[in-house]
């Protein structure tokens, strides 16, 4: 079920801002891609343009064309809110809903869809909680409050939550920044696991973890404060950290800048 | 800290925290917070010692069942007073406007935080708390000399299909309860709604994207984000509304008729409030003991208002551990 995305010179905009300026890119089915690139360069930005999260803020809206296998998620017919069951994101800061228990997070996607049937539900969230090796740790408080877990479980709660509704394409904006080392591992080592089902893009201000986690990498700049962010290269993660095509690539991973 | 480190000057001084620095400012300010604080408290203390000790000598006087026996009869000789009629007709009244009033401020609510334009929202906004400012004795007049002819359609078509219930049989009297539920709903409509608004408005916007990223519509993302979010403020609206309600005196005084014949479950006849009952009869308040009779009245809905702050705080309490 994993799809493959073509995005052809996007534009972004919030309002008359030009945020992001004619990125275009191609990413395989499971595999991982990295966005990394220096603060306010627009990878976040880029990344909310691939389930259409950019247009939650006012004034957000795209030019060019982004196809999740073949189809164009912008075309006058496609449903903003279909797009976003199809394309699963985790946000920077884990954001379990805290009025739900463990149980209803995992399964609110699912009954969001329609689902009500008790076994399915119980057999779904079992199966996603599983997925993102949370399951142990949880299994015997699925009716406490997903707020009362740490920090690093919370967010494997998210992604539990993510790809309970079995999305086509996982999307992550910083998954790990707001984690200590050790949920750190774990979230990464459930990415290698994920990828076998499902594409990943994640953006990471961490370069070690985009070279650990990552097929792929794509840097983004800007080429002053206030100018859009482009996409400067995108290539093999073994070939970005040793040998990029473009200077500012360089720069940027040997620490000169950014 | 000394523990570990042995003893420290900071262990010589012997109260308060190491921000205080005893300067003249902190110590006004500090002086000027707890006296206000011990204020409150005083103010309370006495407002209960004055219900009581003016209720407890008329109760002990009262020949009736205060809690249970329906006769207010009070003069300078004898004390028959009970209250059953009075709680039905308050709570009743405070229950019917609460319904009417709170699905609808959170409704308003949610349309001012969740779907109107920003630049609509804020001038729609003062145009409901506008409400808050009309005086209750307008919205007494206008409900009874102008707001009456539109409801008494209503109640007769009410009567007509459900007279049958003993809640809605045909109306007897010109001002009747519901009409007064009605016009308290508009009266506790600013209130709730403003407090709910607030409580929306501070959904995080990291639970809306949650919802909406897992594929919401808005009204999903409504429902799974920002009403689990404000539920306890909501809650705390309602109590504050009801409140107002339970206490509200001069618009129930002019639009609730007296009741003329025997006491009726319906709405659709007159009564007394606690409140309305004190205000009909404030001429006789001269003398204590009839007086006492009268507050003893008052006492029970300071205590009513009370509990209905306790259950607020319960059922929010209880919620605790989800709204974190």
């Amino acid at each position: 079920m994993a799809q493959r995305i073509d995005v052809k010179d996007l534009n972004v905009y919030y309002s008359s801002f030009k945020a992001v300026e004619g990125v275009s890119m191609a990413v395989d089915p499971r595999t991982v891609t990295a966005f990394i690139g220096p603060s306010g360069c627009g990878k976040s930005t880029f990344l909310r343009t691939l389930n259409r999260m950019h247009e939650v803020i006012p004034g957000g809206r795209v030019e060019g064309s982004v196809q999740l296998n073949g189809r164009d998620l912008y075309a006058k017919e496609v449903d903003p809110v279909a797009v976003r069951r199809t394309v699963g994101m985790v946000f920077q800061r884990p954001n379990p809903f805290p009025t739900m228990s463990i149980f209803d997070n995992v399964a609110a996607g699912l009954r969001l869809n329609g689902e009500k049937r008790k076994k399915v539900l119980a057999e779904r969230v079992e199966k996603s909680l599983r997925g993102a090796n949370l399951w142990n740790e949880v299994k015997d408080r699925l009716a406490k409050p997903g707020a009362g877990l740490s920090g690093g479980q919370q967010q494997r709660l998210c992604i539990a939550r993510a790809i309970a509704v079995q999305p086509q394409v996982l999307l992550m904006d910083e998954p790990c920044s707001a984690l200590d080392p050790i949920s750190t591992m774990a979230v990464e080592d459930l990415i290698n696991e994920l990828k076998t089902e499902y594409t990943i893009v994640i953006v990471t201000h961490n370069m070690q973890q985009a070279a650990r986690v990552s097929d792929r990498t794509a840097f983004f700049n800007l080429a002053a404060t206030g100018k859009p962010g482009r996409l400067v290269e995108i290539n093999d993660t073994d070939k970005i950290f040793s040998n990029p095509t473009e200077k500012a690539t360089e720069d940027y991973i040997s620490g000169r800048f950014g | 800290m000394s523990t570990i480190t042995g003893h420290s000057e900071l262990d010589a001084e012997p109260s308060g925290d190491s921000a205080s620095t005893g300067r003249r400012g902190d110590r006004i300010f500090s002086g000027l917070a707890t006296g206000s604080g011990i204020f409150i408290i005083v103010l309370v203390v006495a407002v209960a010692v004055f219900l009581l000790s003016q209720a407890i000598p008329a109760l002990l006087d009262n020949k009736a069942n205060f809690l249970l026996d329906r006769v207010w009869e009070v003069n300078d000789s004898e004390l028959r007073f009970g209250i059953p009629d009075l709680l039905y007709v308050t709570v009743v009244s405070s229950l019917v406007a609460m319904i009417i009033a709170v699905p609808i401020a959170i409704l308003v609510a949610l349309f001012l935080t969740q779907y109107a334009p920003a630049r609509l929202a804020a001038p729609f906004g003062y145009l409901v708390d506008l409400l808050a400012a009309v005086p209750s004795i307008v919205y007494g007049l206008w409900g009874f000399f102008v707001f009456r002819e539109y409801v008494e359609p209503v109640q007769n078509w009410l009567a007509d299909y459900f007279g049958w219930t003993k809640l809605l049989e045909e109306p007897v009297s010109l001002g009747t309860v519901f009409l007064a539920s009605i016009v308290l709903a508009i009266m506790i409509l600013p209130i709730v709604t403003a407090i709910s608004r607030e409580v929306f408005a501070q959904t995080p916007s990291t639970h809306k994207e949650a919802a909406l990223a897992l594929g919401a519509t808005r009204w999903e993302m409504i429902r799974t984000a920002v009403i689990p979010f404000g539920t306890p403020g909501v809650i705390s609206a309602a109590m504050l509304g009801l409140g107002r309600a339970l206490g509200e005196t001069i618009a129930v005084t002019i639009i609730v008729s007296t009741n003329p014949g025997a006491f009726r479950f319906s709405l659709f006849s007159g009564g007394e409030t606690f409140a309305s009952k004190i205000a009909n009869n404030a001429g006789e308040l001269g003398s204590s003991t009839k007086a006492g009779a009268y507050i003893a009245a008052g006492l029970v809905l300071f205590i009513l208002t009370f509990l209905v702050n306790a259950a607020a705080r319960i059922i929010i309490e209880r919620r605790k551990a989800f709204s974190e």
